[in-house]
């Protein structure tokens, strides 16, 4: 009969590894030390964190250098660069939100931020509101107002074409050469700076409508010069990853092609184009460049597209940031300039967010 | 319902490429004919141009006729729509339509046509079709559930419902039961058995077990090398195939003593 063995108390199979409590150690002593350092050169927060990561990782390497040997110090070298690059590629967007929210958080709860717009808001009321240390007046309505009509107009002008063209491309080109162009032109289409789409719109709209047509649909047309291309690619490698056996399942039960690509293909791959299609609006509801050369700036309510200039957030941001309302006293403008940033911010989440939820809504259940 | 096929001097090409040549064939109604042979010879490419589906594929093109109760499905004005609507198609691996549950599934071939039909109609023909297909019993109580959520061999039997519910007089099989358990492939085999008293049955198979067991005719398809044209060998009644072939190539291939 076997004897039970006995767990040893030093296993042979950690032989020449440092023991699992190693990393605090180092971490430990490497804050202690780069703190230190920084006492005598002089100290400032960032810079020790910094120097702590550096000599944290520096210490584990060296550690296991010495006892494990190389090829778990490669590892852990490698392991640290990773995370370094990781970190600091995570830092910009931290310090974006951080600031962001500090400066934007006050201007957003002012009173009437979001009810009210610019109309009427002058330099002496600034001037007054400051001196009298009274709420900021004035806010965004206006710039909400037309950021969200204009990219929905953008938006109904992108989808139909965007989504054709991807399944023209996809269903009926059968890569010919036409195919092959429209596609290369996409790809041209994707690198256009903004203000040249802008620029496109103003100088169409003023051959066709006259010199110096600024509407929201003007604004409209040139947001959805950005947009398409990114509707196209994306809404192509939906329809592309659709697989080929639904199609012809369709076709042997006597379906034809039209039938098939809309009630078999398009809802197999709708959840991707419909947050394709999200993310595109994302992308284009921050662009200011296009916006000021096409809408113009308003500073009152104007809902209707077709006629007179409209605001939009990018362009209010720029506006009150650039020629405040009141140039001796400034303040008032920047904090409405941050608290539309946060706004903006703000509505690029949601919109990503419903993205996802778009997303989900309409993935092809697969439930028992 | 059911119709038989005459194939005569039949070519098929992709772009250039000969991929069968100069098969002719009589596929009898309410009958099942098995085809088999090695990998690449061309059964699933004729099978598929028995229905038109051949053509899909970019570049594909057939020359010679194909009858269908003496009507040319390649003559000249023949919509493949109105030609696939009555010669249905199972497929190597179960395609239920994801986003469709397994009632829209068996109704597939009627909604995707915007047919309107009674919703008392329609639930007589889920039920028609799911029993064809020997299927009823197990998704009875759950016709709105997505028909991805079956198993291999339920979604293989959704599929054949699917292609029966439009009733058509002829169904083509394309290795079936090749993504199938043992117990799944009995099931769809004792299927074929019943299908043949209403439809005429064309299935690809591998397996020769199979063949011997499910189908009244058997067709040899074999190909002298590769990049060479696949060719109808032989075709008789199955019990002649595979007890006394007349070719020697036929005989190699079901004794298992091929190439």
């Amino acid at each position: 009969m076997a004897v039970p063995m006995t767990e040893r108390k030093r296993s042979a199979l950690t032989r020449g590894r440092l023991p699992t409590y190693t990393p605090h150690v180092v971490a430990g002593s490497a804050i202690v030390v780069a703190a230190a350092l920084m006492a005598l050169i002089g100290f400032n927060a960032f810079g020790w964190g910094v120097l702590s990561a550096v000599l944290f990782a520096a210490g584990n390497v060296a550690s296991s250098a010495i006892v494990e040997g190389r090829r778990k110090a490669v590892d852990k070298l490698v392991t640290s660069v990773v995370v370094g690059a990781f970190l600091v590629a995570l830092l910009p967007l931290v310090s974006v939100i951080w600031t962001v929210l500090v400066n934007g958080v006050p201007g957003l709860l002012a009173p009437g931020f979001l009810g009210t717009s610019m109309n009427g808001v002058t330099g002496a009321v600034d001037n007054a509101s400051v001196a009298n240390h009274t709420p900021v007046l004035g806010g965004v309505y206006h710039a909400m107002l037309g950021s969200v009509l204009i990219t929905l107009w953008a938006t109904v002008i992108s989808v139909p074409v965007g989504l054709l063209t991807s399944i023209y491309l996809v269903e009926y080109s059968a890569d010919n050469k036409f195919s092959k162009v429209i596609t290369f032109l996409v790809d041209v289409m994707t690198g256009i700076p903004s203000i040249v789409a802008g620029l496109f719109a103003a100088a169409f709209f003023g051959l066709v409508m006259g010199p110096g047509t600024k509407t929201g649909f003007v604004a409209a047309v040139a947001l959805s010069v950005l947009m398409i291309p990114v509707v196209v690619r994306s809404s192509e490698e939906m329809l592309k990853i659709v697989p080929n056996e639904l199609r012809e399942a369709a076709y042997a039960l006597g379906v034809r092609k039209w039938r098939t690509i809309l009630k078999v293909v398009i809802p197999t791959a709708i959840s991707g184009i419909a947050s394709g299609v999200t993310l595109a609006i994302a992308r284009v509801i921050g662009e200011t460049a296009p916006l000021l050369v096409t809408a113009g700036f308003a500073s009152q309510i104007n809902s209707n597209v077709f006629a007179g200039w409209m605001a939009s957030l990018p362009t209010f941001i720029y506006t009150q940031i650039m020629t405040p309302t009141s140039p001796s006293n400034p303040d008032p403008s920047a904090q409405r300039a941050w608290a539309a940033a946060l706004l903006l911010i703000l509505l690029v989440m949601l919109l990503n967010l419903g993205a996802r939820l778009v997303a989900r809504i309409f993935a092809p259940k697969t439930g028992r | 319902m059911s119709k038989r096929i005459d194939v005569s001097d039949l070519n098929v090409y992709y772009s250039d490429f000969l991929a069968v040549e100069d098969v002719n064939i009589t596929l009898d109604a309410k009958s099942v004919t098995a085809f088999i042979g090695p990998s690449g010879c061309g059964k699933s490419t004729f099978l598929r141009t028995l229905n038109r589906m051949h053509e899909v594929i970019p570049g594909a093109r057939v020359e010679g006729k194909v009858l269908l109760d003496g009507d040319n499905l390649y003559a000249d004005g023949v919509d493949p729509v109105t030609v696939r609507s009555q010669i249905g198609m199972v497929f190597q691996r179960p395609n239920p339509f994801p986003t469709m549950s397994i009632r829209d599934n068996v109704l597939a071939g009627v909604k995707l046509n915007s047919r309107r039909m009674p919703k008392s109609d329609a639930d007589e023909l889920v039920e028609k079709s799911l029993r064809g297909a020997n299927l009823w019993n197990e998704v009875k109580d759950r016709l709105g559930k997505p028909g991805s959520g079956l198993s291999g061999g339920q979604q293989q039997r959704l599929c054949i419902a699917r292609a029966i519910a439009v009733s058509p007089e002829v169904i083509l099989m394309d290795e079936p039961c090749s993504a199938l358990d043992p117990i799944s492939t009995l099931a769809i085999e004792d299927l074929i058995n019943e299908l043949k008293d209403e439809y005429t049955v064309v299935i690809v198979t591998h397996n020769m077990q199979q063949a011997a067991r499910v189908s009244d005719k058997t067709a040899f398809f074999n190909i002298a090398g590769t990049g060479k044209p696949g060719k109808l060998i032989e075709f008789a009644e199955t019990a002649t195939i595979f007890n006394n072939p007349s070719q020697k190539s036929t005989e190699d291939y079901v004794s298992g003593r091929f190439g």
